[in-house]
């Protein structure tokens, strides 16, 4: 089991903290002939690089505005990283943003199939999942019924349903989901216990030492953009709490 | 290049589903529905004839497909670019939270936007019939400014929704522009009533009048294609689509920043 599931190259990306504001022309104009036009340059990321072996669990630890966040995405490929490169090896499954995909006019059963597009599943896997999807997701006679009615917990159950509904890979999470009320939630643990126990590879971010040390057999450590720990759970999380209280 | 396709393999359902939220969307909660892709176009074209037959429209009896088929032309061209221009912004919630290729905001509006654009073309057809227009043989090359008012259109949605995800007022510029356009693409007037020569040519540079002049060609006046308005249209349409194409390629990674 020395397969490589993800491999994070000197990765670093760069923020043009200035640039964001000027967003129209008078402004940018002004600013071009004032000569004022300079950005402050922020990486959020720098010279970031670690693998992970198919099957590792890796928490990623740092305190707020570390650069966790940021590397989940570019991982999951949201964001572009300005220099170095990412390469990862079978389907992710990023459980980050559940239900960034879905339209409010639609009904449930129609955002089914445009999430799962979103997620980049094909129609016919949708189609043969669908019925399991609506079940784990108990929301019965509720799946015809634009989402503009649901309440913020039959969202996220819904987006939960359809994006497991797959066998990921790379399971991608951040912080442990509180889907729904404390019966779905056990359900939905269980599911990602169970694709725990089938071996694949996560990415967990916590603020939680305690969850990251039940989850995870390795950590990482980010410190304002850059890796300052990289190795067995034990350790790591070691250093992190020295770190903490110092 | 292989990748870009193999991407597009992959997603190519969500261009499908895409397309099919915005036509579903569109008239969802209206009591006539899909019926205004209709209703729509001729209303304005009743308006338009109303208020111009006697003057612009010297009593022609076929004045309303005049309008008509400058009108659905246009109308097309206006509403699709308007929505390309803020599609990147208007999904701005999902791009920052997952995966897309996200040339599929503005491709599915343009598709979407064809597509209801020739479901409206059944008006022309309706009206002709009432006005008993003959179609001639020419109404086959009606495809050909058809086919290249897509690629024109495609190629400015690009450009345009490129620009405005770092210039906002570009929204506003556009508007502007837009009635620019439709004031210069002969859509109430005949040219000829200019009396202006100069004028006339230079109208035919506006590409999307040189598509509207050889639509009326084909379906109005049966008479063979302008070939120098299709070649300015051809070249217009494809030279935006390989600028567009470019540009958006270049800075979509850099959207993300932006919105």
């Amino acid at each position: 089991m020395d397969e490589l599931a993800l491999k994070v190259d000197h990765v670093g990306i760069r923020f043009n903290l200035s640039e964001q504001k000027v967003d129209n022309l008078k402004e940018y104009v002004i600013k071009l002939l004032k000569r004022e036009l300079r950005y402050h340059e922020f990486w959020a990321l720098r010279d970031v690089s670690f693998e992970v072996k198919k099957g590792d669990r890796v928490g990623i630890l740092g305190l707020n505005g570390a650069g966790k966040s940021t590397l989940l995405k570019i991982i999951a490929g949201v964001l572009k990283a300005s220099e170095g490169s990412v390469t990862t090896w079978g389907k992710i499954v990023p459980l980050l943003e559940l239900g960034a995909g879905f339209d409010k006019q639609y009904t449930g059963a129609e955002n089914i199939y445009l999430y799962g597009a979103v997620l980049g599943y094909p129609k016919s896997f949708i189609k043969e999942r669908f019925d399991e999807i609506v079940e784990f997701s108990e929301l019965g006679d509720f799946i015809n019924v634009p989402l503009k009615n649901y309440s913020s917990g039959m969202k996220a159950r819904l987006g939960f349903s359809i994006a497991t509904i797959v066998e990921p890979e790379i399971l991608i999470l951040d912080e442990v989901l509180s889907v729904g009320d404390a019966k779905f939630r056990k359900k939905s643990e269980k599911r990602i216990k169970s694709m725990f126990d089938k071996g694949v590879t996560v990415l967990f971010v916590s603020h939680s030492l305690q969850q990251v040390r039940s989850l995870c057999n390795r950590a990482i450590v980010l410190e304002k953009g850059r890796l300052v720990a990289d190795g067995g759970i034990d350790e790591v999380t070691e250093f992190y709490e020295k770190k903490i209280e110092s | 290049m292989r990748r870009v396709f193999e991407n597009f393999k992959k997603y190519r359902f969500l261009l499908v589903e895409l397309i099919k939220k915005d036509i579903k969307l569109k008239y969802r909660n209206s009591y006539l529905g899909l019926l205004w892709t209709l209703l729509e176009p001729l209303l304005m074209m009743l308006v338009l004839t109303l208020v111009f037959s006697g003057s612009l429209g010297r009593g022609d009896r076929l004045y309303p497909i005049y309008i008509l088929t400058g009108r659905l032309l246009y109308t097309y061209f206006s509403t699709t670019t308007k929505s390309a221009l803020k599609s990147i912004r208007s999904n701005s919630g999902m791009i920052k939270k997952v995966y897309v290729p996200k040339y599929m905001y503005p491709v599915s509006s343009v598709i979407s936007g064809y597509v209801i654009f020739l479901l409206s073309l059944i008006v022309l057809i309706a009206v002709g019939a009432v006005l008993k227009v003959k179609p001639t043989i020419y109404i086959f090359q009606a495809i050909v400014p058809l086919t290249l008012l897509f690629v024109m259109t495609l190629g400015v949605s690009l450009i345009l929704a490129t620009l405005a995800v770092f210039f906002r007022d570009l929204e506003y510029l556009w508007t502007v522009a837009l009635m620019l356009i439709m004031y210069a693409s002969a859509i109430f007037y005949h040219v000829e009533d200019l009396n202006k020569p100069h004028i006339e040519a230079a109208l035919k540079l506006n590409p999307l009048y040189a598509l509207i002049l050889n639509f009326r060609n084909s379906v109005l006046y049966g008479k063979p294609l302008d070939m120098e308005a299709v070649v300015i249209a051809a070249v217009f349409g494809l030279l935006s689509v390989i600028v567009g194409g470019y540009m958006f390629y270049k800075n979509q990674d850099k959207f993300i920043l932006h919105i």
